[in-house]
């Protein structure tokens, strides 16, 4: 076991604060290059044999464990381990003088090449040969079995990174918060978690040398895992835990001490996560992601289906306000039906709104499906497009969304020029809606994706938070709303700033809404501007967030762990 | 040299779930059994990963063959369970 007593430190995802043990998803083992012929051919087929036999009987022991499904999978993928076939190819491998995880590799790749070309379900039989062949390198290596580990208790799940499959196969009822090695704040895991409420650290130094059973305790409010806690750290977790539960009792609609209305509402991508939300007390949704429909897909969704997507949604919010944001692709979210030339900077490139000028019949299609569904439901939802630069753009939307009967229209500010120019945007729509994620990225040139360079991304670096400052402030001049759906709006802290800046709207995952509206609650609206105004006049990230911490009510702070 | 000419009655064929009762059956009677589609080499019919590879479909016609004195019995066994559409139960 890691010493007690050890730290280890990254950047928190959520308010959690939780205990429990580890258990490593471990990456698969990589075949030393230098792997060399065995001396004793015999030998080593007794111990490639061995470890087939070992792999099996494992499967077999989890297969017997598992139901239903998993059972199924796990007992196929026993039965590969025990194949004879496989056994042999790879022993006549080794007879002639193949290094024996080399030959193993190769016999496995020849099964995988013929699974591929067969296609459909031999074709996703491919991942469990592989398992099959990644589980025996361990065996033979002597290290621990490769994948998302069957969790049986409550645990802590501790990897290098998670892919969305690693992430799928995870059972998230026994998934107390998850520590990642890699990854950013704003990473496909941290998202995820988010979603679920729980609690995450990304970027953390040391976190596979944590090891599987040993009891850590994980404040993801701190950004901090702390290897064997004692008695007293436990029971201040669990009064935490005890906190953060009280603070969803309330479900008031969002404001400030004295009454200051600031809408809370939840960002989701499917009609399930709207499902979802209309069970919180999410005012609404302030982010309905639209691209969904469209990734992963070899056509482009039609009209109609687009339709019934888009009714089924604004049905499970059942009147409540939703905002529609059209298609965010493109570029780095490659489409399968848009040829797209290779773009050096593909943030930069011809993404979001600006797949108008190379494929205007997605905008349009999407334009007449939002049409179709006021039409059928008889609910007007918020419409607004992702990526706007200029005034002319916001125009042109919204004259194209006005002509197809949208009631209210909107853009997003996410490039710096939409935010000096807020004033002249506004002029063109009825609302706007700041994505922080971008914002910061394209503000602070620094892509979203690096984790090294987190730190620049933080919302609450000075030139963000004046771009942030200034479009609030055109929208109090025009009297029009200005939202933010970022997930910065998911920071306590960050929601009590962007009140006190004049932020009509904040949209984030629903794990968030409940410490956001208590923070709020907490102060009144000449407090929240005052802790904007701190946060303001400070001159680096860090020393903003502090100046606003600084400033808040002693009951928030305990209560938010802050 | 016994050798037995069936047509595979499940519908999917020689994968999945069918596949697996197949090769556990053939790995369970002790002999040893090739199966071929007609016309094609014989591969082990106790292995999932061959036999799966084969990529035998539902209707299609396999050669299983066998050597020993409880070969006879051994591919009426095999030829049973594979007129029955094993994905069904």
């Amino acid at each position: 076991m890691s010493e007690q007593g050890t730290l280890l430190s990254g950047v928190g995802v959520g308010r959690g604060a939780v205990f429990g043990p580890v258990a490593q998803v471990r990456p698969a083992p990589a075949v030393p290059d230098d792997e060399q012929p065995a001396d004793d051919p015999v030998a080593a087929k007794a111990e490639v044999e061995k470890a087939f036999e070992e792999v099996a009987s494992g499967l077999r022991e989890q297969a017997s464990r598992a139901s239903g499904t998993v059972a199924e999978v796990l007992g196929a993928t026993a039965q590969m381990a025990e194949d004879k076939a496989l056994r042999k190819q790879v022993a006549g491998r080794i007879d002639r003088g193949e290094p024996p995880m080399h030959a193993l590799v190769a016999v496995v790749e020849n099964f995988a090449k013929m699974f591929t070309a067969a296609g459909g379900y031999l074709a996703e039989r491919v991942t469990d040969i592989n398992s099959v062949r990644d589980r025996v390198i361990a065996k033979l290596l002597g290290v621990m079995p490769p994948g998302v580990p069957a969790l049986t208790v409550p645990s802590v799940v501790v990897a290098e990174d998670l892919a969305p499959a690693d992430t799928a196969a995870l059972d998230l009822d026994l998934t107390l918060a998850i520590v990642t090695e890699l990854g950013g704040p704003t990473s496909h895991t941290a998202i995820i978690a988010g979603q679920f409420g729980i609690p995450c650290i990304v970027r953390v130094g040391g976190a596979l040398g944590l090891e599987d059973g040993d009891e850590v305790a994980v404040d993801a409010v701190a950004g901090t895992i702390f290897v064997g806690p004692d008695d007293a750290l436990k029971d201040s977790f669990a009064k935490r835990a005890a906190a953060l539960a009280a603070l969803a009792e309330d479900t008031a609609p969002g404001a400030t001490a004295d009454g200051a209305a600031i809408q809370l509402l939840a960002n989701i991508g499917t009609k399930d996560d709207a499902v979802r939300a209309s069970a919180t007390p999410a005012e609404g949704v302030g982010l309905f992601r639209t691209e969904v429909l469209f990734l992963e897909r070899t056509t482009a969704p039609t009209q109609h289906e687009q339709a019934t997507v888009y009714s089924a949604v604004l049905k499970a919010m059942e009147g409540r306000k939703v905002v529609v944001r059209t298609i965010d692709a493109g570029a780095d979210k490659p489409l399968a039906f848009v040829t797209q030339p290779d773009e050096e900077n593909p943030a930069l490139g011809v993404r979001a709104y600006r797949l108008v000028r190379t494929n205007p019949e997605l905008l349009e299609t999407q334009l007449a499906a939002l049409a179709e569904t006021q039409e059928a439901t008889g609910i007007k939802p918020w419409v607004m497009a992702p990526m706007i630069s200029t005034p002319a753009e916001a125009r042109d939307f919204a004259s194209e969304a006005r002509r197809h009967g949208i009631a209210t229209v909107g853009v997003m500010v996410e490039v710096p020029s939409a935010a000096l120019r807020a004033h002249e945007i506004l002029a063109e729509v009825d609302f706007v809606s700041i994505g922080t994620n971008d914002l910061a990225q394209y503000t602070m040139a620094t892509d979203r994706l690096r984790g090294e360079l987190a730190d620049l991304l933080d919302p609450f670096q000075p030139a963000v938070m004046d771009l942030v400052a200034a479009t609030a402030r055109a929208g109090k001049a025009l009297g029009k709303p200005v939202g933010v759906c970022g997930e910065s709006a998911g920071d306590p802290v960050m929601a009590v700033v962007l009140t006190g800046l004049g932020i009509t709207s904040l949209s984030m995952s629903t794990g968030s809404l409940a410490a956001a509206r208590f923070a709020i609650r907490q102060h009144t609206l000449a407090q929240c501007e005052a802790i904007a105004e701190a946060a303001l006049a400070a001159k680096s990230a860090p020393e903003a967030r502090a100046a606003a911490v600084a400033l808040m009510a002693q009951s928030a702070r305990e209560a938010l762990g802050l | 040299m016994s050798q037995r000419t069936v047509v595979v009655a499940s519908r999917v064929g020689l994968h999945a779930r069918p596949a697996s009762i197949f090769t556990q059956a053939v790995a369970a009677s002790g002999v040893e059994v090739t199966i071929a589609k007609p016309g094609e080499d014989p591969m082990d019919a106790s292995s999932i990963l061959m036999v799966m590879a084969m990529g035998i479909g539902g209707g299609e016609e396999v050669v299983i063959e066998a050597d020993g004195p409880d070969a006879e019995r051994v591919l009426d066994e095999l030829v049973a369970l594979l007129e029955t559409d094993l994905d069904a139960e």
